[in-house]
């Protein structure tokens, strides 16, 4: 309690330095790119605000900052003038599980309820068994938030489907209605309930128990212009994220156009006869970087 | 000749005997385990339960639907016998009404244990979305209810009347109690044009609302994307399956307490025949669904649903399925079509069996799609594959049974099982036209 206390103080110390200015650093976005400039040998950090003013910070102050969560109302809105969307090159997923182990990581995720799974798909008999990386599509149609009583889940403006599980009765007709059985339950207590973070449903930490949970696309680290840990974190190149109106994705190596991507590629989305209009695109398993190699036993939890 | 007073006496309710007293210990025992159980489950959450993420639902679900099903019988028995004035219906209505009730609280009750946030049941009225089918379920329960129960005390107020003065001596708790609750009736003409006009409004009105709380719980299943349950099908075929499963509970009902309370003068051989001749029908009528939901489709069936159809009819759940379409369906059919059979005994066992038929048969319909989804279920542990539920789901489930029965039983046990007033009145009716002939 005391430690949640005076990380709240640090972060208000260190938002009214920047804010003496006259500048207002209301957005996690603006000041990241400031964070650049951290001067690592030493506690602290020499920042740019918004009115060109320096300023110096503490690191904890920053850490603070970066961790400040959006509040269940705020994340409702959505990130102004974006459109996230992603590509999975189904050509070079080797299912590392990479995803899976960095997405857990970072949402303190049990492995029984992984927001991302690989799949081992096989279209027909002749072709050949290919990986296909499965999290929430982000539907722009979706009808998980058609069907939820209480509008627990909801589409944003960035096209971003989310979750606030402060709100959620957990009748789990969202999951029911959700055609790729993207959303897992938190049927027990989960291990990080009672941690001291404050929830945001833009981070979907802590998690809580009899709520529904999926994968969020990272909103916490796209306010801070990252890409998603799941696609920082694969050793192939799998996976590319980007902002539709922009028309760039990027496997954080590789940039490219979006709509050049889909067009060469042959880019589609997985059941598209369904209307649901997913934001997730793949491109189809071939020329393949690895050859199929079959664990029987998918599951690698307890 | 019976005269008013035998009538009243044989139809007055009456203490438990030790049958009674025993079968109601019985379900208050299986009602306190169930509450046990279900404390340990909001301590715990719902991993007490075997629903898992993809058997995202189990029999808390398919028992409310269950509960919804039975719940028919009072609109049916209105729709079908009060409004087209079918004589035969006097000695059966209030049965019918009772178990009505009965399964539409409890119904309201089980989806809640399905919650996993009750603590959170609130938010269905503050954050309500008119868009999902739960919140229409959250207006059309209620109301369902509230007919239900109207539709049960109306009719009660004379009989009360005569309660109250018929108990003045014997017992003057229970006669001031049926006083206050005849709401004074005297039987003027005033009050007999009162209520006879509300229970024509109720009756008019518990028609659609229960035609619709049925097609209500058909679309919480088909606005999904989920195979054997996408289908346009599924609010008639919901009506007709409710029809079956009401009417198979009334039988079972009307059997037990024709028995038990020795009203083989008042619900006689000739009611109980066309009650069975009642349940043929509205099996044949869902038989006809059924065939339309699981036959037509292998012309069509896309590879999912071949799938699906497939482990119906032959895999992991054809034994419940051919039982909830043998037991709970062709069987009693045959028992019912035959004259024979339409005598109390065969009819009792056939009404029971499409009551346990009817059960398991929503079990077929939840939990085998949940389990096919349209991706394969990989990446978690072996046992969220197939779904049987948890001991503490069953003794939830007995539980939410056992209120149901007890909820019948007190009932039964403190109101006239048979109307007196109205049978008093068709017997007079009855006897004034026989002296009528020459
Ligand atoms: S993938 Fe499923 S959970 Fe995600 S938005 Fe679409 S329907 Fe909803
Ligand atoms: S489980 Fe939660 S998010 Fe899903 S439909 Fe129910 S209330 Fe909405
Ligand atoms: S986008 Fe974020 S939440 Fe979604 S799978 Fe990747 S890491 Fe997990």
């Amino acid at each position: 309690m005391e430690n949640k206390t005076s990380k709240t103080d640090s972060r208000r110390d260190f938002l009214r330095k920047l804010t003496s200015g006259g500048a207002v650093a209301a957005s996690g976005m603006a000041l990241y790119s400031l964070t650049s400039c951290k001067n690592k040998s030493e506690d602290k950090a020499t920042l740019l605000t918004t009115d060109g003013k320096l300023v110096q910070v503490s690191d904890s102050e920053i850490q603070a900052l970066e961790e400040r969560s959006v509040s269940p109302a705020e994340a409702r809105q959505g990130i102004p003038g974006k459109k996230f969307v992603m590509v999975v090159d189904l050509g070079k997923c080797k299912n590392a599980k990479k995803c899976i182990e960095a997405c857990d990581k970072h949402h303190n995720l049990t492995p029984d309820r992984p927001y991302i799974k690989v799949l081992k798909m096989q279209d027909n008999e002749k072709s050949s068994p290919y990986w296909m990386p499965k999290k929430c599509f982000q539907c722009d149609n979706p009808p998980c938030v058609k069907v939820c009583p209480v509008g627990a889940t909801y589409k944003r403006t960035d096209g971003i489907v989310l979750i606030d599980n402060e709100r959620c009765i957990g009748c789990r007709f969202c999951m029911a209605a959700c055609p790729y059985s993207a959303r897992v339950f938190n049927w027990g207590t989960p291990p990080d309930e009672d941690a001291d973070i404050t929830y945001s449903p833009e981070t979907s930490v802590p998690s809580e128990v009899g709520t529904v949970g999926k994968c969020d696309f990272c909103p916490d680290m796209l306010r801070m212009n990252k890409l998603p840990h799941c696609v920082t974190s694969c050793p192939n190149g799998v996976i590319y994220f980007g902002d539709e109106i922009d028309d760039t994705v990027s496997n954080g190596e590789q940039t490219v156009r979006l709509s050049s991507l889909l067009k060469d590629k042959a880019g589609y989305r997985y059941m598209e006869e369904l209307g649901t209009e997913p934001r997730v695109y793949y491109l189809p398993p071939v020329d393949r970087l690895f050859p199929f190699e079959n664990d029987s036993d998918n599951f690698e939890g307890t | 000749m019976t005269n008013n007073h035998d009538l009243l006496k044989d139809l007055a309710p009456r203490k438990f005997g030790l049958r009674g007293k025993l079968w109601s210990g019985l379900l208050i025992l299986v009602t306190a385990a169930g509450v046990i159980a279900y404390i340990d489950q909001l301590i715990q959450g719902q991993v007490v339960t075997n629903m898992r993420d993809y058997a995202l639902w189990g029999i808390y679900i398919s028992n409310f639907v269950f509960f919804v099903a039975t719940s028919f019988v009072g609109s049916v028995t209105v729709a079908v016998l009060r409004l087209t004035r079918n004589k035969w219906r006097t000695p059966l209505v209030r049965i019918a009404e009772i178990i009505s009730l009965a399964s539409i609280i409890m119904a309201g009750i089980t989806i809640i244990l399905d919650m996993a946030r009750p603590d959170r049941l609130l938010n269905l009225f503050t954050h309500a979305r008119l868009q999902s089918p739960i919140t229409w379920d959250v207006i059309i329960i209620p109301t369902y209810i509230a007919l239900s129960f109207l539709l049960l005390y109306f009719p009660l107020l004379p009989d009360l009347a005569l309660l109250k003065k018929y108990f003045n001596t014997k017992n003057s708790f229970l006669s001031k109690w049926y006083g206050r609750l005849s709401l004074n009736w005297t039987g003027s003409k005033m009050q007999k044009a009162l209520q006879e006009k509300s229970i024509r409004i109720i009756a008019i009105l518990i028609i659609p609302v229960g035609i619709l709380l049925q097609t209500i719980d058909a679309w919480l299943f088909s606005t999904t994307y989920r195979i054997g349950w996408d289908s346009t099908n599924m609010g008639a075929y919901f009506i007709s399956g409710a029809f079956v499963a009401g009417l198979g509970a009334l039988i079972t009902v009307v059997c037990i307490v024709r028995k038990v309370r020795k009203l083989e003068k008042y619900i006689t051989l000739y009611h109980l025949d066309k009650l069975g001749k009642f349940l043929v029908l509205a099996c044949l009528t869902y038989l006809y669904f059924n065939i339309n939901e699981y036959l037509i489709p292998i012309f069509t069936a896309t590879v999912e649903e071949e799938t699906h159809l497939n482990e119906l009819v032959y895999g992991e759940y054809s034994f419940l399925f051919w039982f909830s379409q043998l037991v709970g369906l062709i069987l009693p059919i045959f028992i019912l079509i035959f004259k024979a059979g339409r005598k109390p005994g065969p009819m009792f066992i056939a009404g029971f069996m499409v009551v346990i038929g009817s059960w398991w048969k929503r079990y077929i319909i939840v939990t085998p799609t949940l389990l096919h989804p349209f991706l394969p279920i990989e990446g978690v542990p072996e046992s969220w594959q197939t779904y049987f539920p948890s001991l503490h789901e069953w003794l939830i489930t007995g539980a939410t049974l056992a209120m149901a029965l007890l909820i019948i039983t007190f009932l039964i046990r403190y109101l006239p099982a048979v109307p007196i007033q109205r049978t008093a009145e068709e017997m007079e009716l009855y006897r004034t036209e026989k002296e009528l002939e020459p």
